[in-house]
C-alpha cells in the first residue's frame, strides 16, 4: 500500500482571493505580522497493488489529470515508504 | 434546429434551457444525459448551469471525464456549435475546449445579480448577427466566475478576437464597478479558434423572457440558430 500527501496550490502569478481574505482576517484579529496567506489544498492517497516507482507514477498522473488545474495550479506528491 | 442539452447530475439550469431553446425560440430540443455518447441528429449542443458532480474537487473538474463529454469534443471537432453556460463554460475549460480556468470570485461571495454584457463579436456560433457593441442584460449566478488566463496567452486571445463578451456598465463602457467578479479584462465570455466552440458566465436562458426581466438572453438562443443557417 502506497500512502502519498498530494499539494494543490494556486500558481505564484495567480491572485488567491481566499487567502487574500483569510489574510485581511488575521490583520483584523490583530495578527499585524501576517504578511500573505494563500490557500491550497491537501490530499491523503492510499493507492494499492501497485509497485512503489509504479504507484508514483499512477499519482503524479492523478495529480496532473485531476486533483489540480494546469492553468491555475501547481502540485507536488509526496510518497510514503 | 434541433439542440441537445446536456443534463449532469448536479446540473440545475438544465430546464430552464430547455424551455428557453423548445417554448421561447420555438426549437426542437431533447435532453442528453451525461452517460450518453450519441448526440446523433443534434445540429447544436448546449451545456447548461448547475454544480456538475456538485463541483467538489474543483468545478467541472469531474464532469469532464464523462461519457458525454468525449462525444461533445468530437462533435465540436467536427465543427459543431457548442454553447457552454456558467458551469458548463466552466466543464468546457476544464475539457480544455476553452481557454483559462475560473477563479473564485475576488469578493469570495457566490454573486447572484443581473449584469450587463457587451458583445465583442458577432461572427461566434453564439452570437451571429448580433450588433458588436450591443449590450444585453442577464443575470450571474456563480462562486467562480474570476477569468483567469496567463497575460501572454490572453493577449494571444484577444489578437485572435476570441473576447467574446465583456461585463460592461448598462451604456457598454468598461468600469472596474461594472466587473461583478474580478475578471481578467472583465472578459465574461470567450470562444474556440474555430468560433464554433463559445463559453459565458451569464445565464440567457434565465432572461430569455420579458416577465423574466429581461429577454436579452433569447437573442443568444436565436444567434445560435442563426449561426447554423449561416453555416
Amino acid at each position: 500500500m502506497a500512502r502519498a500527501r498530494v499539494y494543490v496550490t494556486l500558481k505564484k502569478s495567480v491572485f488567491d482571493p481566499q487567502g487574500q481574505t483569510i489574510h485581511d482576517a488575521l490583520v483584523s484579529l490583530g495578527y499585524d505580522g501576517v504578511k500573505d496567506v494563500r490557500q491550497g489544498k491537501f490530499f491523503e492517497v492510499e493507492l494499492g497493488g501497485l509497485p512503489a516507482e509504479q504507484a508514483r507514477q499512477t499519482l503524479e498522473e492523478i495529480a496532473r489529470k485531476v486533483l489540480s488545474n494546469p492553468v491555475i495550479e501547481s502540485y507536488r506528491v509526496e510518497v510514503e515508504g | 434546429m434541433k439542440v441537445g442539452v446536456v443534463v449532469f447530475p448536479g446540473s440545475n439550469c438544465d430546464h430552464d434551457t430547455y424551455h428557453a431553446l423548445k417554448h421561447v425560440c420555438g426549437q426542437e430540443a431533447r435532453f442528453v444525459w451525461h452517460k450518453d455518447s450519441d448526440l446523433s441528429g443534434l445540429d447544436a449542443v448546449v451545456l447548461p448551469g448547475g454544480f456538475a458532480y456538485g463541483d467538489y474537487l474543483r468545478t467541472g473538474a469531474i464532469a469532464r471525464f464523462s461519457p458525454v463529454m468525449r462525444a461533445v469534443t468530437e462533435f465540436a471537432g467536427q465543427g459543431g456549435p457548442v454553447l457552454g453556460i456558467c458551469n458548463g463554460f466552466q466543464i468546457l475549460q476544464e475539457a480544455g475546449l476553452l481557454a483559462g480556468a475560473m477563479l473564485r470570485n475576488r469578493t469570495v461571495k457566490f454573486l447572484s445579480q443581473p449584469v450587463h454584457v457587451r458583445v465583442e463579436r458577432d461572427d461566434t456560433a453564439a452570437t451571429a448577427g448580433l450588433p458588436v457593441g450591443s449590450v444585453l442584460t442577464m443575470p450571474i449566478a456563480h462562486g467562480e466566475g474570476n477569468f483567469y488566463l496567463p497575460d501572454d496567452e490572453v493577449d494571444r486571445l484577444e489578437q485572435e478576437g476570441r473576447v467574446v463578451f465583456r461585463y460592461t456598465t448598462r451604456d457598454g463602457r468598461l468600469a472596474d464597478e461594472a466587473n461583478p467578479n474580478g475578471s481578467l479584462r472583465a472578459i465574461a465570455g470567450i470562444c474556440n479558434r474555430e468560433r464554433n466552440v463559445v463559453g459565458l458566465m451569464p445565464h440567457p436562458e434565465r432572461a430569455s423572457e420579458a416577465a423574466l426581466g429581461s429577454a436579452d438572453g433569447r437573442r443568444i438562443f436565436e444567434a445560435l440558430v442563426t449561426s447554423l443557417v449561416r453555416a
